[in-house]
């Protein structure tokens, strides 16, 4: 299973650090997530885009995770030489994760 | 209890017209918010200012000024706007004109100005943040330093009885903050509602990103009627609560998935959001979907405000120059691949003196880097090569943009639609200054 599967996620910037939202689509599906997808396996994913720390913040209350990257935007979105200077397109590779697949409940006819 | 609502009418300079005219006929607003000030964008606005004194604010001003002020006019709808930039009273004064020529009479018209602090920068003993350089030692190359002013100037011009307050660099939730306050008095030091107010600006201030733009992803979360979506109207009550919502008709969707999204968009820590005005905390955010197109907001809170304003500093960094060309059909990879290699060598050979380049293939690898864009295997039927660098001067720039243009003649086989270009570049750092040393100010005009 993919991150994708069960997560939706956006990217923001703010000069040379980036930011990116991991959100369950399902609120029980949080725990999985919250175990799985660590600051280390983020910064490895990235790591040739990232070359500072990556901080992971919880939003329990809303089932989400926040990865806040460092000296990941080419020095920053108004320096940068980047094509996508704003990194908003890292989103889509985060949810390319492979995750552990979990047993759903079949719905009944 | 009493309850407002606030439409936000742009979520960037260059945003859609159209969406703020349909809030103002049928959004059933009292407050219409443009947030169109982005990072760089002022530094650029005070350059034009020192060509024109009359200019230096919003391009598009005129045009969304054109459009809304009729509509607001009659429904008695309030407009609120960074659009100033580098220029406020220069824009209010053109909003006036604007009002005149569509023979509206009686509106105010506030400029709020004192974000302008470069003097006052420079003066002072203070500190790049990202660089730790003292400010002082790029005093050459500075352009702009603007302070993040928050809601208590545009406040004050509402309870003047402005219709239309514009502004320069603003915290861009406090341009919706302050509508909150004035309506229903809350107290500049109630951290709790601030944060909560804050909370809200935040959501709307995107203007399209909450309403279903920027999440389109087909056949995971699919979203109809972008052509046409509709922006966010905020109806919030004076205890701070708040439901977000869209016109009726309108493209899009509000769910809670578009609102988390938008939540922790451009966030870093959420129990800690520094603005001007109070520091927010996003933490214990949750929401509901109340029905269809309606989320209710509810948990933000907020602690006592910064004792530092946050300033945007524009100087020259450098130049950019940039050339592509694209390859298409078997072999293209092949061919782009050489081109890269040909022009590499092209920059060395002629000694085109560059302090950073990038060698690019767009369709390839050019946004992830190489170990991710290489997962996907298959080669692609069309590849665009990307050259760029950093130089010193315009025109060492423009000789990268030159030596990819030239494989047309000299390069692999079938490439096309070569482009060129170089610029100069405005780059941003900041600073923090005492918030006592900016000293807003407000100008009033009526058409």
């Amino acid at each position: 299973m993919k991150l994708r599967d069960i997560a939706h996620s956006r990217t923001g910037d703010k000069g040379d650090i980036s930011n990116i939202s991991v959100i369950a689509f399902d609120e029980a599906d949080y725990p999985l997530i919250e175990a799985h997808v660590t600051a280390d396996r983020v910064k490895d994913l990235f790591h040739e885009v990232v070359h500072g720390e990556v901080a992971r913040y919880e939003i329990p209350s809303i089932g989400a995770l926040n990865f806040v990257m460092r000296q990941a935007l080419g020095g920053g979105v108004t320096r940068s030489l980047a094509l996508d200077a704003h990194g908003k397109c890292l989103a889509s590779a985060l949810l390319d994760l492979e995750m552990p697949d979990i047993a759903r409940p079949i719905q009944a006819a | 209890m009493k309850t407002i609502r606030i439409g936000s009418g742009a979520g960037y300079s260059g945003d859609r017209i159209e969406p703020a005219v349909e809030l103002a006929e049928k959004g059933d607003i009292q407050y219409l918010v443009f947030e169109c000030l982005a990072e760089r964008t002022i530094a650029i606005a005070q350059g034009a200012k020192l060509k024109d004194p009359a200019q230096g604010y919003d391009p598009l001003l005129a045009e969304r000024m054109l459009a809304v002020l009729r509509p607001c006019h009659e429904k008695g709808i309030r407009i609120v706007t960074n659009m100033g930039a580098a220029n406020p009273a220069a824009a209010a004064a053109k909003t006036r004109d604007i009002a005149r020529s569509l023979g509206l009479e009686g509106l105010k018209i506030a400029a709020v100005s004192g974000d302008d602090v470069l003097e006052t920068l420079k003066s002072g003993d203070h500190r790049i943040e990202e660089t730790g350089e003292p400010v002082s030692a790029m005093a050459g190359s500075l352009v702009s330093a603007n302070a993040y002013l928050g809601a208590a100037p545009i406040v004050a011009a509402l309870k003047a009885g402005a219709d239309i307050v514009i502004t320069g660099r603003v915290a861009d939730p406090a341009l919706f903050l302050a509508p909150q306050i004035f309506e229903f008095g809350w107290s500049m030091e109630d951290w709790n509602r601030l944060g909560k107010g804050t909370v809200v600006g935040h959501l709307l201030e995107c203007a399209g990103q909450i309403t279903g733009g920027y999440f389109a992803d087909p056949g995971v979360k699919d979203v109809a009627g972008l052509a046409r979506l509709g922006f966010p109207i905020a109806e919030v009550g004076e205890d701070g609560s708040a439901v977000i919502t869209k016109v009726a008709g309108s493209g899009g969707a509000v769910t809670t998935a578009t609102c988390k999204e938008q939540l922790l968009y451009e966030i870093h820590d959420p129990a800690a959001y520094y603005t001007p005005d109070v520091v927010a905390d996003f933490s214990q955010v949750r929401f509901t979907q109340e029905g269809p197109d309606r989320v209710r907001v509810a948990g933000a809170g907020g602690r006592p405000r910064p004792a530092t304003l946050k300033v945007s500093v524009g100087y020259i960094d450098s130049f950019i120059g940039e050339g592509q060309i694209s390859y298409a059909g078997p072999g293209a990879l092949a061919r782009g691949r050489l081109a890269l290699e040909i022009v590499r060598e092209r920059l060395a050979l002629t000694g085109v003196a560059a302090t950073e380049l990038r060698f690019d293939l767009i369709g390839v690898d050019s946004i992830h880097g190489s170990a991710l864009s290489t997962a996907g295997g298959r080669e692609p039927y069309e590849v665009r090569v990307r050259v760029i660098g950093r130089t010193g001067s315009l025109k060492e720039a423009q000789r990268i943009g030159n030596e990819v243009e030239t494989l047309y003649t000299n390069g692999p086989a079938s490439g096309g639609g070569a482009t060129k270009s170089a610029k100069d570049v405005v780059a941003m750092l900041s600073a923090l200054l005492p918030r006592e040393l900016a000293k807003p100010a407000i100008e009033f005009m009526e058409a």
